[in-house]
């Protein structure tokens, strides 16, 4: 039990110790510590996980146990989704510290003290049991990612990047402050447990609902959906790739995990009864942050915005996996978040390690330029086909469940988006895979814009591929396998995901005391893939490598339905303009539509 | 987007935002309430248990000592990200050297302006230290002292040249105390681990109300509080102030 | 009473992100962005307020005697180091945006777009 405070105070610890030497240690030494400070998270997560695996565990902070059903101090609740995330955080963080072992750009140790940091807010806010220690860390976990993105002030898109990033996050802060006001207004109480205990009682009215659209929307910025997520590409495109291992894999899949956690432990009471209409609101949030996603991505010709983008479509996809208010399909969005967390991770390095060998990052410039790196390539087409679904990989069983849990609710079309989506955005992966490593196809359009600043290389060219740069990207894809063929995960998947929705007994572990527990009564069979899934995954590689061949080899505009759409989408890249004021609008225009259809769907 | 149509969306949904609010707001219970079960208890019992009389205190730095950790690394990655993205490039090194050399002649500040500076600035690290320490007892605690010391540190500046805030407190000083104010912080809680087996668990004597010394571990936590912050701050304002002289010596 | 304090903390929001959004200069918008932030220090504190009550701090009153809300005190202490740390990182930035695009007009700093 004292294991749970250490995944947050080791992290604290290592970083304030480096920053305390800084001015005497080695950097080898920096990069060492800092390496088994995240390897010691990830070894006592991964212990925890295993622990909470059969009972949900609490911890108190500073030896306050409730009194009478009130929480007095903050808890941290280890159950396997919460202690999950911590570990998949973790092995991330060694997996980009390791990456940067070789990395020249990295200018002095401040780096690994904001990695360490950032790990700790990430698990912090994946555990914590109270609302505002949750807001804490997540603010934490943020502003060290404001600063890791524009960690290379020396070039002016890493300003912009971060700024963009910072202001607009903050924006997001706000209004998940105004929900916890208001929360606090009428309960009286910041742990999650006890406000769930307070407002289930009674019908939702106007505070209640605006309190969810307001901490969602918090939440939903940090995510990136479609309005909030301007802010993404700027920043996935200006991190250096160390930083986008972590902010792709984790950190947007956060927001959906707090929006997740704090909808069933405190809302699911009150909000219960309109469930069905609060699924239209989400699903709908989740299509349109897919397919908007998946259209920027197959437009973009900069690697790491096409990433971005790429990302915030599958952003998408987890959440209609979330919002669909169902065990199965939450239990599927757990596992393809962790099991495409993985592969996002190690299409990152190996643009990472394109950009390391070249100096650049631009569909364009790199025209045949990847022929050298075959291996690098042939990983990063791997890793696309898994992110199509290719069997046995976690994103392909991910995916499956959470079809399997729509079509439960009657969402069965959905299958539709899942198909569609992988394969424009594998399409465009592919098309940039045969651009820059074959040298193939058409000449991607543009290049840099004549008159920009030259994109100054991550580190001077090499002429060879780091062994830790390949190796990082080779475990991370073994993972992703790894998850995929890992015996009974689904089956556990959908047992957590049981435990996480049933608010009755969260509140019940949650105000218990210290070491209260709830063993789960009931079997969970694990999902095994039927003979529909495998023809869905071949379908969506097919589509995939079929768009490839399109976009590489014929002209988009002569294509069917090609003119239609130039304008629209024309458009909407011109919306992604840059400005910080253009996304602070949107944050605000989004806001008003999203409550509106909330109140409309949860008022009546 | 033109300005003009940033400005509409953006008031389009500032009335959308404003209306929700509204009804939100309409439900919190009005100020004739007694207090939450939550806030109650803390404020009946906070005194006989933790021996210190402000209750605000004692809740930031025990009962929701957690939350403080956590603020209290926010402003240690405050100070990191400023410095990072302050840190000098190649050329701006050179730059520094002639900087340096520059204010060594000195800048004129005029009569009032030093005299003033210099009368302030032993008054108010007095009055940080006394806000420090006294947090379990008055208003103040760790955060406000520390905010008071960081003011301090400006009055040097004020009242002499960006040498002497050099002098009096080089960046290196300011970084370690920032550090150990932070990574401080953290060992009391593994003290509360080590010795009262939880973490954050008040694990020193009490002592009697009233007194300096009151509260257990709340004074040291203050202490950590109060070097983090006025630490920070100080890398803070320093980076900042750097970017002035690398300016002026631009310029002129 | 506490309706006034209300309708402060909702304008304040509004009027400071409607700053940001229409700023011309970085450091206008990181001001704006501080008294967007300031309406939830004014919630808070509007949540905890209780008519005729004391502060919580019980150094010359009797314990029992009826106080304000001191856990959104110490919230309040909280949010308002979330915002100076935001505000020192984004004027650093400023700072760096002046050297590099020559500017602090957002609508100069436009290198990343599409």
């Amino acid at each position: 039990m004292a294991l749970v405070p250490l995944t947050v105070a080791i992290p604290l610890l290592a970083a304030g110790a480096l920053a305390a030497v800084k001015p005497l240690s080695p950097r080898r030494s920096a990069q060492i510590a800092s390496i088994a400070a995240a390897a010691a998270v990830a070894a006592v997560s991964g212990v925890l996980l295993a622990r909470a695996g059969g009972e949900t565990l609490v911890y108190w902070f500073g030896g306050w146990e409730p009194r009478g059903h009130v929480a007095v101090g903050i808890s941290f609740l280890v159950d396997p989704v919460s202690a999950g995330l911590v570990c998949f955080a973790a092995v991330l963080t060694v997996a980009a510290l390791v990456f940067a072992l070789r990395y020249v750009d990295v200018a002095d140790d401040l780096f690994y003290v904001l990695m360490l940091v950032f790990l700790a807010g990430m698990t912090g806010f994946s555990l914590a049991g109270d609302l505002f220690t949750a807001f804490v860390f997540f603010e934490l976990m943020g502003i060290s990612a404001y600063a890791l993105a524009g960690y290379n002030v020396e070039q002016r898109a890493p300003i912009e990047g971060s700024l963009n990033f910072a202001v607009t996050n903050t924006a997001g802060s706000f209004l998940l402050l105004f929900g916890i006001g208001l929360l606090y207004g009428r309960a009286g109480a910041l742990n999650l447990a006890q406000l769930g205990e307070a407002l289930a009682p009674e019908s939702a009215d106007g505070l209640v609902i605006v309190a969810f659209v307001l901490i969602a929307a918090g939440f939903l910025v940090k995510a990136a959906a479609v309005p909030f997520h301007f802010w993404l590409a700027d920043a996935y495109a200006v991190a250096r790739t160390p930083v986008c291992i972590l902010l792709a894999a984790v950190m947007s899949e956060l927001g959906l995990y707090g929006l997740a956690r704090v909808y069933w432990a405190v809302f699911s009471g009150s909000l219960g009864p309109s469930h069905e209409e609060l699924r239209i609101v989400l699903v709908a949030l989740g299509v349109l942050t897919a397919l908007v996603g998946a259209a920027m991505t197959l437009l973009q010709g900069h690697l790491k915005r096409l990433l971005a983008f790429a990302t915030m479509a599958y952003v998408g996809l987890m959440l209609v996996g979330v919002g669909l208010l169902e065990a199965e399909a939450l239990a599927g969005a757990a596992v393809f978040v962790v099991g495409d967390g993985f592969l996002k991770a190690a299409l990152f390095v190996c643009v990472g390690i394109v950009q390391h060998r070249t100096g650049d990052v631009d569909e364009a410039d790199l025209h045949g330029a990847g022929r050298p790196m075959r291996w690098t390539g042939l990983v990063l087409v791997v890793a696309t086909a898994a992110v199509c679904s290719l069997p046995p990989f976690g994103a392909f069983l991910g995916k499956s469940m959470i079809e399997h849990g729509a079509s439960a609710v009657d969402y069965g079309w959905l299958v539709a988006l899942y198909v569609a989506v992988p394969a424009l955005v594998g399409a465009a992966l592919l098309r940039a895979a045969a651009r820059v490593f074959l040298g193939v196809g058409t000449r991607a359009p543009g290049g840099r814009d004549p008159g920009a600043e030259p994109e100054e290389p991550e580190s001077e060219p090499e002429s060879r591929t780091p062994v830790s740069m390949f190796a990082t990207a080779v475990a991370l894809l073994a993972c992703g396998l790894a998850i995929g063929l890992w015996p009974g995960l689904s089956g556990d998947a959908v047992a957590a995901a049981h435990r996480f929705i049933d608010r009755a007994g969260y509140a019940a572990v949650g105000l218990g005391g210290a070491g209260a527990t709830d063993v789960r009564e009931g079997h969970f069979s694990s999902y095994t893939p039927a003979a529909h899934d495998y023809l869905l995954a071949a379908l969506t590689m097919a589509g995939a490598a079929g768009l490839a061949w399109l976009s590489l080899f014929r002209d988009p505009r002569r294509l069917p339905g090609g003119r239609v759409l130039q304008r629209p989408l024309h458009t909407l890249r011109r919306l992604h303009s840059g400005h910080v004021g253009d996304y602070l609008a949107w944050l605000a225009a989004g806001t008003a539509v999203f409550g509106g259809c909330c109140a409309l769907a949860l008022g009546t | 987007m033109s300005p003009r149509g940033r400005a509409w969306l953006f008031v389009g949904g500032a009335l959308g935002m404003a209306l929700l609010l509204a009804w939100g707001l309409a439900g919190v219970p009005g100020s004739d309430v007694p207090l939450g079960r939550y806030a109650g208890l803390l404020a009946d019992h906070a005194v006989a248990e933790r021996h210190t009389t402000n209750v605000v205190i004692a809740t930031a730095f025990d009962y929701r000592a957690l939350d403080t950790l956590g603020e209290e690394f926010l402003l240690f990655v405050a100070a990191v990200g400023t410095t990072v993205l302050l840190r000098a490039t190649r050329e701006e090194r050179d730059e520094e050297r002639a900087a340096r050399l520059d204010e060594q002649r000195g800048v004129a500040t005029s009569d009032s302006l030093r005299a003033l500076g210099t009368g302030l600035v032993g008054p108010t690290v007095v009055l940080g230290v006394y806000v420090t320490a006294h947090g379990q007892l008055t208003p103040g605690g760790g955060f406000q002292g520390g905010v008071v010391l960081a003011a301090a540190l400006l009055a040097v500046y004020v009242a002499g040249t960006w040498l002497a805030l050099r002098h009096v407190a080089p960046v290196s000083a300011l970084e370690l105390s920032e550090a150990v104010g932070a990574g401080g912080f953290v060992l009391v809680g593994i003290g509360g681990l080590l010795f009262a087996a939880v973490f954050l668990e008040n694990f020193l004597p009490f002592g009697t109300k009233g007194d300096v010394l009151s509260g257990g571990m709340v004074p040291l936590a203050n202490l950590a509080v109060g070097l983090e912050v006025a630490g920070a701050f100080g890398v803070i304002l320093t980076e900042l102030l750097d970017q002035i002289v690398l300016r002026r010596s631009a310029s002129g | 009473m506490t309706a006034v304090a209300y309708v402060v903390a909702v304008w304040l929001l509004l009027i400071g992100l409607y700053g940001a959004v229409t700023s011309r200069h970085l450091v206008h918008l990181v001001v704006c962005l501080t008294v967007a932030q300031s309406s939830t220090y004014v919630l808070l504190l509007a949540v905890g307020y209780r008519d005729g009550a004391d502060a919580p701090i019980f150094a010359d009153i009797p314990v029992g005697s009826p106080v304000v809300d001191p856990i959104v005190q110490a919230l309040t202490l909280t949010d308002v180091v979330v915002e100076a740390t935001v505000v020192a990182l984004l004027l650093a930035l400023t700072v760096q945006a002046r050297k590099r695009f020559g500017t602090v007009d957002p609508d100069g700093i436009r290198e990343l777009h599409g």
